[in-house]
């Protein structure tokens, strides 16, 4: 409980100011800057004023929400926010959303996995060594602009319709990301941290592992992060490829029986889990990375 | 003592500026010889090409024409007998704890983790650093993250310390401070010091011999000037004016004159 009340300490810190030296302090934030502050002027405790805007932001969407699809719409062409609860509702309890999440999500691991694990290690190596960079670099500048939905098509063809096509679809779109911000941050390296491991003895192996890779890693996970994005709109892309299940086949078959009410599902529950993993991905990083600078 | 320890002989170096200029000529025949154990500073405006001088000396550039020597052998390459204090505070791993940018030298020669921390927290002792050793650099002040860069240095026991205007970046207080701790670690270690700096006060306060360079490009070692004033010195010392003044007067000639 208390691990939870620091998260969302940080969490609504993190939008009110964005630097580094407030993320390490949040850990602590919760109780004790209660008990520095006169009760009269925290009533509401560790509840700042932050949450209450953010509560009342969202609530005020789907307020608007509400009064457009109601006032305008017939309820099949723009469900109202209570028509798509209820129908969350049924199909949370028939466990069908479920299962579109949890493969929607295993789907984006996958890919979002593999593909950082592939293009961390290239970005490296590409921003590192000139001719590596020279090899790779015509591929990268010219794949990056073909975005993953242009090889539906041919990657179907090539591995099948199974999981293996929409996995590599999420991998190619999280590749050119990530990539491109590990070699954006082996170029942002101050010359001096190379030279000074250099005159202290370090091989130029060993300042690629101890002074390349470290000082890299913020923009590494800067793009994962990014990728992390990119990956949750790709995942509609990858289970339009003769998909039963996951998020995108919801919302992508629900549009042959009209039944935009679960579109609005799909599509809410795409951004909530991009929403929630982001915040879980930026904790770790702030928990376990902090010392390798900012993030943001 | 050894002398011509550290030896430039009639160095010169280009810089490309881009392609279809004609290369600027930093260094012109730059020539000078070091005694083991002295504090030598070396003196010039800006943009003479003093941080040139000092990236040639580790072996981080290589001279266009002639070369320097250390002990004899010919400077190839950085090296851990020639270490380098930086100017700026971007030199240190961010990453690591203050023990760690420490150790770092002796990381990368395969000390052992027991060995390089007992060395480490030896010289952040020498630099007034004790307790600091969990801290990231982020968390130190500036004067502190210099100290850091100087224990760093020395935990990898080099022949030689190359400094490039270590101290230009700090408030006047903090740069007086660290002078006065530098001149007692130098006694202390006996290592030979390269210090370069663009500020009169500072290399007649710490140098046993100050280098004045001419004004760049083209530059070169204009005169060496011994400064036998006692130690420990201060602005007020006698015979600190006088000195002062007849640097001065040479640089001023010098940029009057027209090269």
């Amino acid at each position: 409980m208390t691990e939870l009340r620091a998260f969302s300490g940080k969490v609504h810190l993190r939008f009110s100011e964005e630097n580094a030296t407030t993320q390490k302090a949040p850990a602590t934030s919760g109780v004790p800057a209660q008990a520095a502050t006169p009760p009269s002027r925290a009533p509401l405790g560790w509840i700042k004023r932050d949450h209450l805007v953010y509560v009342a932001s969202i609530a005020s969407l789907i307020l608007l929400w509400h009064l457009i699809s109601t006032t305008f719409f017939k309820p099949q062409f723009f469900p109202p926010p209570l028509l798509v609860l209820q129908t969350g509702r049924e199909m949370l309890e028939s466990g069908e959303l479920w299962e579109h999440i949890s493969i929607s999500l295993q789907r984006i691991l996958a890919g979002f996995l593999i593909g950082s694990a592939i293009a961390a290690p290239v970005g490296l190596l590409m921003g590192s060594i000139p001719i590596v960079r020279a090899i790779f670099d015509p591929y990268v500048q010219f794949f990056r602009f073909v975005p993953s939905l242009a090889w539906l098509t041919p990657v179907v063809i090539w591995f099948g319709i199974g999981e293996t096509s929409k996995v590599l679809i999420i991998v190619y779109t999280t590749i050119f990301i990530v990539l491109i911000n590990t070699m954006v941050g082996v170029s942002h390296i101050a010359p001096n941290k190379l030279r000074a491991a250099a005159c202290l003895g370090a091989t130029p192996v060993k300042a690629f592992i101890f002074v390349t890779l470290p000082a890299t890693l913020p923009f590494i996970l800067t793009g994962m992060r990014l990728a992390m994005g990119n990956s949750f709109a790709t995942v509609i892309a990858a289970e339009m490829i003769a998909a039963d299940s996951g998020l995108g086949f919801l919302i992508f078959n629900s549009r042959l029986w009209m039944a935009t009410d679960k579109i609005f599902i799909g599509i809410v529950c795409l951004g909530a889990l991009g929403l929630i993993t982001d915040r879980i991905f930026r904790y770790l990083i702030v928990r376990f990375a902090h010392q390798y600078g900012p993030i943001e | 003592m050894v002398e011509d320890f550290l030896v430039a002989r009639d160095v010169s170096y280009r810089y490309a500026v881009r392609r279809g200029v004609e290369p600027v000529e930093v260094l012109r025949r730059f020539s000078v010889s070091l005694t083991e154990g002295e504090f030598f500073c070396l003196l010039g405006p800006s943009g003479c090409g003093k941080t040139t001088v000092l990236n040639l000396m580790a072996g981080f550039l290589e001279p266009a024409d002639g070369m320097i020597t250390l002990a004899g052998r010919p400077i190839r390459g950085p090296g851990i007998d020639r270490t380098v204090v930086f100017q700026g505070d971007d030199a240190l791993f961010n990453w690591l704890r203050t023990i760690d940018n420490v150790a770092f030298g002796l990381r990368m020669q395969g000390v052992s983790k027991d060995r390089r921390y007992a060395v480490a927290r030896d010289y952040l002792h020498l630099v007034h650093l004790d307790g600091q050793e969990n801290k990231y650099p982020g968390e130190l002040s500036g004067g502190m993250k210099q100290r850091v860069q100087i224990a760093r240095v020395l935990a990898s026991d080099p022949k030689i310390m190359l400094m490039d205007e270590p101290f230009g970046a700090l408030d006047a207080q903090t740069r007086g401070r660290m002078q006065s701790e530098l001149v007692e670690i130098w006694r202390k270690t006996g290592k030979t010091i390269v210090f370069i700096t663009h500020d009169i006060t500072e290399a007649v306060l710490l140098a046993d011999r100050i280098g004045v360079m001419t004004k760049g490009p083209q530059s070169r070692l204009g005169a060496i000037i011994p400064v036998d004033l006692p130690r420990p010195r201060r602005r007020s010392s006698p015979g600190f004016g006088e000195m002062w003044e007849h640097i001065n007067a040479l640089i001023e000639n010098e940029e009057a004159g027209v090269s």
